[in-house]
């Protein structure tokens, strides 16, 4: 999955978000110097190798008011975690789920989604329906909440060089 | 602010993904039954009131070139913020998290290759003299958080 010297140019343009403006690619394109068609084969190009994940827009959980979040942890059969991961990670309160590997003894969970509700009664209710969700295959599970950002800094892209 | 049901179908309609084509604005304006200038004006808003914290690309990290790992130490209450200076002294420490378990420190180190991750999280585990348990990510779900319309 290597990314060019240009490919490099449209992400550091376009990291900030889209221009909300009737042409956003053709404004861009514009100002890397680039046909607007370029930009668009080479945005699908990247959105088909996963360098794009997607293009959308973040929602601020705080300001919609789900301003309660607990990371759910769970024990899934590994036969049955890559079906039943989908399922979690389609429901509408979760907004990241990972298949991790355990770290046995410690850490029996592989599988991680993060819920966001109102409040935390809320998220205990839908902690269990993410139980129901995946019924036998779930031989325990957990949740942990954040007490504190300890730390918090952007993603460090680096300016050049690199694939 | 509130947000009414044509700024909720909007939000939800715009995780699921935004084409790339010349007038996108207009596809999806088009879909939603709205016209191209209303969805613009909207999304203008909800910027500016921060219900939208970014609207655009999202780009895989891993893919952009560079290593990333979710990482948990159980660090006894008296040594916390010992440790937590320790940790966060570190640049390859991205976000860190105190979370009410016994591993209560959770972050995520970001390094250029995948052996410095290796080479970190031991370095961590010198300097403090607690195991650093790493989750890597093995297979990220579709994301299909939305939110009431």
């Amino acid at each position: 999955m290597s990314i060019d010297a240009t490919d490099r140019r449209i992400i550091a343009a376009t990291q900030g978000g889209l221009p909300l403006v009737p042409e956003p690619y053709a404004a861009i394109a514009a100002e890397l110097g680039l046909s607007e068609a370029t930009l668009c084969n080479r945005l699908h190009n990247m959105q088909a190798r996963g360098v794009i994940r997607r293009i959308a827009a973040a929602p601020n959980h705080y300001a919609l008011g789900m301003v309660a979040n607990g990371m759910s942890v769970w024990d899934v059969e590994d036969a049955a975690v890559a079906e039943l991961g989908a399922h979690v990670g389609a429901l509408d309160f979760v907004s990241h789920c990972y298949e991790r590997p355990r770290a046995l003894p410690d850490w029996p969970y592989n599988l991680f989604a993060m819920i966001h509700a109102e409040s935390r009664a809320e998220v205990e209710e839908k902690r269990g329906r993410i139980a129901a969700l995946l019924g036998a295959a779930c031989r325990g599970h957990d949740i942990l909440y954040s007490t504190r950002i300890l730390k918090k800094t952007g993603l460090r892209l680096r300016p050049e060089g690199g694939t | 602010m509130t947000l009414d049901a044509t700024d909720r179908a909007i939000l939800n309609r715009l995780q699921e993904g935004f084409p790339i084509t010349p007038e996108p604005f207009r596809v999806v304006a088009q879909e939603l039954g709205l016209n191209e200038a209303d969805l613009l004006a909207r999304l203008e808003r909800l910027k500016a009131d921060r219900i939208i914290t970014r609207f655009g690309p999202f780009y895989d990290a891993e893919a952009m070139g560079g290593a990333f790992c979710l990482c948990a130490m159980a660090v006894p209450d008296a040594d916390f913020e010992c440790v937590l200076t320790k940790v966060n002294a570190r640049p390859e420490v991205a976000h860190n998290y105190q979370r009410d378990h016994r591993l209560n420190m959770w972050f995520v180190l970001a390094t250029e290759t995948e052996a410095e991750i290796e080479e970190m999280a031991m370095s961590i585990e010198r300097e403090t003299g607690l195991r650093v348990l790493r989750f890597p990510k093995r297979r990220e779900f579709f994301i299909g958080f939305r939110i009431a319309a």
